[in-house]
């Protein structure tokens, strides 16, 4: 099989990716001939027909008209080939022969499309005079695409879009007040005392921002100061002497 | 050499494009074509060896291209590139109109399997085809036929450059007609 891994994980993007492997079901037909080793002309129609199938629906190809379309077609010759017609006194209507007739039409225009491509390839090899800098890719035809078909892409989009990531945010309010009391207790426990004291054993973010307003307020309020013996040191809270004296 | 051939090379010199015969001849009324042809050969064999450029026979006229060896060398530096490439299905559609020409749209995608519109709108926006006629019969469908810019492209001297059916690997018996459900 001509699938290789990439192919696998390309599959669930959609048949347009893989549309650019063959140019067509004819062209997919020839690939799967080829590999085959089968004769063109003798073609063994069950064993193509079922290949044809598995192919189509491993590359998501099966969503494609033009590929459906000659997938119908292959099980109506594989149909026809067990009630064959009788065309003359010795002749039986051979149902293969339209697509065999069409197939090696085909394989023609291949070695055509070969000879053309190299002799394109060649050309570009020599510049004229005048030259001009190719043109930007021509902006993409204007689609043609039914409502049942805008539908069906976007249900594929939405259930390519991951869940969102959702954050919860909870409000915790800072108890300002607590820490006040807490402060003031010390304070008339002891004349000084550190940050860690103030804060208390496994404090949360709460517990720090809580007490730190509560520490600036209450100086504020001239109840104590705040100082440190140099920057970033460890912050020394004293109880304020004037409001005692007073 | 002759003043005849000196006048072509000046005036292959300042086209952008292909001349034709006669177009070429037309540069000197009182020469003749069989003058020009002669002029022509003398041109070609002047620039045959000891020249960066060639007089290349190309789309039904004549044309100074740069010889392949420097292709790469111009290209790196940027002062001219080579045209994209083709894609297959825009040359397997080449490859029909070319041989099948005049064609309508439906015996393309009939030979190819699949809707060639897309294709052949692209093919027609670059000049490489056009419509040439109409057709017989219902609607009477655009035929589509080959341009200069296609034989200018493929390098082709003109259509009988494109190798003969019977040459290929895969002979068909003739082409059979394809009955258009019109």
């Amino acid at each position: 099989m001509m699938t290789g891994p990439s192919t696998r994980e390309q599959a669930g993007a959609g048949f347009v990716v893989e549309l650019e492997k063959f140019s067509g079901p004819l062209d997919l037909l020839l690939h799967l001939i080829k590999e085959d080793e089968v004769d063109i002309t003798d073609l063994p129609i069950a064993k193509i027909a079922d290949q044809f199938l598995s192919v189509i629906a491993e590359l998501g190809l099966n969503q494609a008209a033009d590929y459906l379309e000659m997938a119908a077609r292959l099980l109506r010759i594989k149909a026809q080939m067990l009630l064959p017609r009788r065309l003359g006194d010795d002749e039986w209507e051979d149902p293969r022969a339209e697509l065999v007739r069409r197939l090696l039409e085909y394989q023609q225009i291949r070695e055509l499309v070969d000879w053309l491509g190299q002799a394109a390839d060649a050309r570009a090899e020599r510049f004229g005079r005048g030259y001009e800098a190719p043109p930007p890719d021509a902006p993409p035809a204007p689609l043609q695409i039914d409502l049942n078909d805008l539908l069906a892409a976007a249900e594929r989009v939405i259930a390519l879009i991951p869940e969102p990531m959702l954050h919860r945010v909870v409000p915790r309010p800072l108890d300002v007040e607590g820490a006040t009391a807490r402060i003031q207790a010390l304070l008339a426990e002891r004349e000084t005392f550190g940050w860690h004291q103030a804060v208390g054993p496994q404090a949360t973010l709460v517990d720090v921002l809580s007490t730190f307003i509560a520490l600036l307020e209450l100086a504020k309020r001239s109840a104590l100061t705040l100082s440190q013996s140099e920057p970033f040191g460890p912050m020394v809270i004293t109880r304020a002497i004037s409001r005692e004296a007073a | 050499m002759q003043s005849l051939a000196k006048l072509l090379e000046a005036a292959l010199f300042a086209a952008s494009r292909p001349l034709t015969l006669e177009e070429l001849a037309s540069l000197d009324p009182t020469a003749g074509e069989p003058a020009v042809r002669a002029a022509l050969a003398a041109l070609r064999s002047a620039y045959s060896d000891e020249h960066g450029v060639e007089l290349v026979e190309i789309a039904e006229g004549w044309q100074f291209l740069t010889r392949r060896e420097y292709a790469e060398t111009i290209e790196r530096a940027q002062f001219a590139l080579r045209p994209r490439r083709l894609s297959p299905a825009a040359l397997e559609t080449l490859a029909i109109i070319a041989y099948r020409q005049p064609v309508g749209r439906l015996e393309v995608d009939e030979i190819r399997g699949v809707d060639s519109g897309a294709v052949m709108d692209k093919l027609v926006e670059r000049g490489l085809i056009e419509v040439v006629t109409r057709g017989e019969g219902l609607g009477r469908p655009l035929l589509y036929g080959t341009t200069p810019s296609f034989q200018e492209i493929l390098g082709l001297k003109n259509l009988e450059d494109l190798p003969r059916l019977e040459e290929l690997s895969v002979a068909l018996r003739r082409p059979t007609p394809v009955d258009e459900p019109e």
